[in-house]
């Protein structure tokens, strides 16, 4: 299994990619599985650190979740802040949040989560003391963002990857 | 548009309108923030309203533009939205992180310091290099 | 009736799209700094990917989307090895 496909997922998605950028036929299959399988065993030789995905359904639920509540909600806040006229004076500034979370799947899809939501953006991680330093564009509530990222993000995410 | 599809569905035109719309107007909101925020750090916010539902809503009209129009799914859009929600947090990561090296290593007295670095509190030399 | 409301709103959807690629260039030719430059012209890609869709949603041909696949891969690789050399001084190490 690990010497013929080495990486089950990235084989299926480059297939799945492949077939809806030409069609859906047999012969585009064949072609789609032979070209995803040289690419994953291209990407073995390149030995990342291979993630294990423990909880799937829990993953899929943090990501629907993130992106049809949490990126929606944002996108209008800061369009708000963008247009009109805020309700109180923003206050842009740096925050420091410690991490548990070690796994580099993990940390990689925190930072993808955190930058892909508007107001929030992920400047620099330092693994040594295990903190994440972000840029906020209004630090107005600061206690509910900081047990947004701890509680919910990094414990879903340290559930599945660790 | 024109010759090709004769006869429309109204709740089509309206969705892909729709979807349009929001799309287009959360990417021009963007932009508008970017051209409008002060400091860098601020403007790192602005485009990742155009590359969450800004793409999303136009990769959505495309979709359902052309699954009604060719009578069969059409989803390669969501190529373009995959795509560009992955490789914007790496681009933008980048550019924070050479904007954060590069102030800190002019000294600039609003970024906060990395661990090792003592700071020294120098004059501000922001607009003079580009 | 529905085709004219369609024509409406791709039309207003492709002049607010260039108003955003004009924001950007704007912001590109201000700078004041080389990262504010590199992040305009990251903004300007996408922009301009997004006005490729629109496009492709007003001829109702599909050519459009690989052209806008393209500029999104080309512009993704640029502003990364853009943003290399400004945090090293070199793109590759």
């Amino acid at each position: 299994m690990s010497i013929v496909l080495p990486y089950p997922l990235l084989t299926v998605a480059l297939t799945v990619m492949w077939m809806s950028l030409n069609s859906f036929s047999f012969g585009h299959l064949v072609l789609g599985l032979a070209i995803a399988w040289v690419a994953s065993a291209a990407m073995a030789a390149l030995r990342p650190e291979k993630p294990r995905i423990r909880r799937p359904l829990a993953l899929i639920r943090l990501l629907a979740s993130v992106i049809f509540r949490d990126i929606v909600l944002s996108n209008i806040a800061v369009a708000r802040i963008i247009l009109g006229v805020p309700r109180h004076a923003r206050r842009p500034g740096f925050m420091t949040i410690p991490l548990e979370m070690t796994s580099q799947t993990g940390l990689a899809l925190l930072a993808v989560l955190l930058t892909g939501t508007p107001g929030t953006s992920w400047l620099e991680y330092n693994s040594n003391e295990g903190t994440l330093l972000i840029h906020v564009l209004d630090l107005d509530d600061e206690e509910a963002l900081r047990d947004l990222i701890k509680n919910r993000y990094e414990r879903t995410l340290m559930e599945v990857f660790e | 548009m024109t010759d090709a599809t004769p006869d429309l569905p109204l709740w089509t035109s309206l969705m892909v309108s729709f979807f349009l719309l929001v799309g287009a107007g959360l990417t021009l909101t963007g932009s508008i923030g970017f051209l409008r925020f002060k400091t860098f750090y601020e403007r790192l916010h602005a485009p990742t309203l155009g590359t969450s539902w800004g793409t999303g809503g136009i990769v959505m009209a495309s979709m359902i533009y052309f699954t009604v129009t060719q009578q069969r799914p059409v989803f390669h859009e969501i190529l373009v939205g995959i795509f560009v929600t992955v490789t914007t947090p790496v681009t933008l990561m980048l550019l924070a992180r050479a904007a954060l090296h590069r102030d800190r290593s002019e000294g600039h007295p609003e970024v906060p310091g990395s661990s090792s670095l003592t700071e020294t509190p120098e004059t501000f030399i922001d607009q003079k290099k580009s | 009736m529905s085709l004219v409301i369609l024509s409406w709103s791709v039309t207003i959807a492709q002049i607010m799209l260039a108003l955003a690629m004009a924001c950007a260039c704007v912001r590109m030719f201000r700078g004041p700094r080389a990262q504010d430059r590199v992040m305009g012209l990251d903004t300007l890609y996408i922009n301009s990917m997004l006005l490729l869709l629109t496009h492709g949603i007003r001829t109702g041909t599909a050519i459009y989307f690989e052209a806008a696949l393209i500029i999104g891969l080309l512009g993704f690789v640029s502003s990364v090895a853009l943003a290399k050399f400004l945090m090293r001084g070199e793109v590759i190490e």
